[in-house]
């Protein structure tokens, strides 16, 4: 019996420590492949455009880091393998959503022209 | 120097009335010069050193006096002792006040600051070899930028009146062409007759579009002489100022009808506007034109909050247009073409076939060969050397001539539909701000706006470049010339907080609250100038944008990296500023100012910056360390 709920309590809960996992190893290599540099640490953008929230479906986001040729410097599998770009891509999907601009008297302030 | 040959005939009587002659034919606050004042009398002798004159650099302080000099920006070199002293005890360390530097970098640098806020130069003394080589970073951002500083170098030319050793080490035989390149004149006067003219001419000729950094030096035994031994002659020459240089009329005309009959007509204004009058001419421009204006912030050119400001569309709006006016574009080619910096190299035009491109600037009358601030070939179909400033009038009343009843209908659809796009960048601004608003480290916008929020009701000047990624250009109302100054011109690290500190020394007293958005790769160059600011009691609010790198060099060497096919993981090394971390309001509290941080949490970021805008408004400068994102 006791084995029993132990065994029951690993099942349910090692896909969420799983994900976690994936989650944390994809913040990890976003900052430790450079990802950081041009998307900001939260992929909010900088000298790259903004990746999160709103990532992107994987196709168009690893085609993009695979093969541009334009402002970006791209990744090949021999530098970033195709599961540490999924782990990258499960860390994005996390970040938070925009505050709201309406609640924010800070930026309801900004950017008015007065 | 060979006093011998140096005269000493002095009628020092009316030195008074020499000296107010001269002061009263040097500057206002601005650039444009004034009207010449009348000539003195022709007869010889009849000014010269002050009554109570006794040393050659008593000589040399009555004609940095006539050039209404506020301050002498230096770190000391027994090289200009002479002159040092002189300034104390003889000028009374009076306009010009003495700034002490700790190093000749900042010097540079803050009479760069100074010369944009207020359309007038600083004088800096520079020790000479070794002075001169510290100075010469700076005096290259300042000749890149086009802006005026003036130099005087301690030297001293007599091998048998050189002190065995250092003055030795410390001497050269013409010591100023090692900046020759990159400065627009300078001069190693033989008498004291021949400084003061050559001292006049420097300012005149950088102050004279394209401005630029001059150098005179003052040699040691000038500087030392004895008044008695002087012969000759001894005027203070009377310093007028040419009018900047117009383009010409018919060219001028040509592209008022060019800009009166475009659909889609653009204007993109660099380092055009040299004082508040240049701010209003583009305004009348725009408005004559229905006009959107891109200010690529070389100046403060245009006001953002003006509804035909379009410096977020910028970019799309110059691929549609058919006619485009460049205003002292510091690069032209680069405005107009995309270079792509992947494997293959990739150019791509920004304009559409057949659009015209008008230019207007000043730097098409002089050039120098061996740095290449120039940049690349721009192919301009209208170039127009001449002052942008100066050929606006003549351009606006020529557009107005042109302008009939089909223009005017269309120019004020123009207008409103710019003026309606404006409202949707704003939103759309607004909306990128929000994104990781509660980021830790801060985020670049979250940071602008939290500063904006303390200063949006005082009167304030941004007296650094906008190192916020652009966020203080995009989330700020920048709507007074004296707002903005641009940046480093030449792009040479360790501009910012020098120059800051010489800026804000301009705005002391007007009760405007200068602000330095300060890079910490920036601020390792030369700390010391935090001590001048506190020393000098130069209210200065210096915010860190410490994101503990440089943030720029990692993305290089991880694009090298990448580009060859190997591990972008290292591009930190030798680019990052951690192990440790800077302290840098410790550094700022070790030379007396007031300091707050690291922060690196969003929600103590405006807290902060109220208690040191309280500081700064007693007169204090202050430092906020917030840890923020890459960009
Ligand atoms: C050296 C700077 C730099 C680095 C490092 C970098 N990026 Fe980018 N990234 C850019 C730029 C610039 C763009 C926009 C390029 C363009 O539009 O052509 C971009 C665009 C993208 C896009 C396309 C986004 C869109 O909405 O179109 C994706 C996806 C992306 N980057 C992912 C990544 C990932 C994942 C990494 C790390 C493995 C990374 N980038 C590292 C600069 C960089």
């Amino acid at each position: 019996m006791r084995m029993f709920v132990i065994a029951a309590a690993l099942l349910v809960s090692a896909p969420a420590f799983a994900a976690d996992n994936t989650v944390t190893e994809g913040k990890r290599l976003y900052n430790f492949k450079g990802c950081y540099q041009c998307h900001g640490y939260v992929g909010q953008g900088g000298a790259g455009v903004r990746l999160a929230p709103d990532v992107k479906p994987y196709e168009v986001f690893s085609d993009f880091v695979r093969h541009t040729t334009g402002a970006m410097p791209s990744y090949s599998e021999k530098i970033l393998a195709e599961d540490e770009l999924k782990k990258i891509y499960a860390f994005l999907q996390t970040m938070p959503k925009a505050v709201d601009v309406a609640k924010t008297p800070l930026l309801m302030n900004a950017a008015t022209g007065k | 120097m060979d006093q011998d040959q140096n005269g000493s005939a002095l009628n020092r009587r009316n030195l008074l009335k020499g000296a107010s002659l001269a002061g009263a034919a040097a500057l206002g606050t601005q650039v444009a010069a004034e009207p010449p004042a009348a000539k003195p009398a022709a007869t010889a002798k009849t000014d010269g050193a002050g009554p109570n004159a006794i040393a050659g650099g008593d000589y040399m302080v009555d004609v940095l006096k006539s050039l209404k000099l506020d301050y002498i920006v230096a770190n000391p070199g027994s090289s200009f002792r002479g002159l040092h002293e002189s300034l104390l005890n003889y000028g009374g360390n009076r306009a010009p006040e003495f700034i002490t530097c700790m190093h000749e970098e900042s010097s540079v640098a803050m009479a760069h600051g100074y010369a944009k806020t207020t359309g007038r130069p600083l004088c800096f003394l520079a020790h000479s070899t070794v002075g001169l080589q510290h100075a010469s970073m700076a005096l290259y951002n300042a000749w890149c930028d086009r802006v005026p500083v003036i130099g005087v170098l301690g030297n001293i030319m007599n091998a048998a009146a050189r002190r065995p050793g250092i003055e030795w080490y410390h001497t050269a035989q013409d010591p100023c062409a090692m900046v020759r390149d990159y400065t627009k004149w300078d001069d190693q006067p033989n008498s004291l007759q021949h400084f003061g003219e050559s001292l006049v001419r420097a300012y005149k000729i950088a102050m004279t579009p394209p401005m630029g950094p001059t150098i005179v030096v003052a040699d040691g035994e000038l500087q030392e002489m004895h008044m008695k031994d002087v012969k000759g002659d001894l005027h203070l020459p009377r310093l007028a100022l040419p009018q900047p240089p117009q383009a010409e009329d018919s060219a001028l005309r040509d592209a008022a009808k060019l800009l009166a009959k475009a659909e889609r007509p653009i204007i993109y204004a660099d380092r055009m506007a040299r004082t508040p009058e240049g701010m209003t001419l583009l305004v009348q421009l725009a408005e004559t034109l229905g006009c959107p204006v891109v200010d690529m912030g070389g100046r403060m050119n245009f006001p953002n909050n003006h509804p035909l400001s379009q410096n977020e569309r910028g970019g799309q709006l110059l691929r549609q247009a058919d006619v485009i006016l460049a205003l002292e574009v510091a690069d032209l080619w680069g405005m107009t073409h995309e270079f792509i910096d992947n494997e293959e190299q990739t150019v791509q035009s920004k304009i559409r076939a057949g659009a015209k491109i008008i230019s207007i600037s000043s730097t098409e009358l002089y050039l120098k060969s061996n740095y290449q601030d120039f940049q690349r070939y721009a192919e301009p179909d209208y170039p127009m050397a001449g002052d942008a400033q100066a050929s606006l009038p003549s351009l606006i009343e020529f557009c107005k001539r042109e302008i009939d009843d089909g223009a005017r209908g269309r120019i004020s659809k123009r207008a409103e539909d710019h003026a309606a796009a404006k409202a949707k960048a704003y939103e759309a601004t607004r909306n990128n701000a929000a994104v990781a608003w509660n980021a830790s480290p801060v985020s670049t916008a979250r940071l602008a706006a939290e500063i904006w929020s303390v200063i949006k009701d005082e009167d304030w000047a941004l007296v650094s470049n906008d190192a916020l990624s652009g966020w203080a250009r995009r989330l700020w109302t920048f709507n007074r010339h004296y707002r903005y100054i641009g940046g480093a011109g030449g792009g040479g690290v360790g501009y910012c907080l020098p120059a800051s500190v010489g800026a804000a020394l301009a705005h002391r007293g007007t009760g405007r609250i200068a602000i330095n958005l300060q890079a910490d790769g920036d601020m390792m160059y030369a700390p010391g100038a935090l001590w001048t600011a506190v020393h000098h009691k130069v209210p200065l609010l210096t915010i860190m944008h410490n994101n503990r790198a440089y943030h720029q060099e990692i993305m290089h060497v991880l694009r090298m990296a990448n580009r060859r096919d190997r591990d972008p993981s290292t591009s930190h090394i030798g680019t990052t500023i951690d192990n440790p971390y800077i302290d840098y309001a410790t550094l700022a509290k070790s030379m007396g100012m007031y300091a707050e941080g690291p922060i690196s949490d969003p929600a103590q970021v405006g807290k902060a910056i109220r208690r040191a805008l309280e500081v700064v408004k007693q007169g204090s400068p202050a430092l906020v360390d917030i840890v923020t994102q890459p960009r």
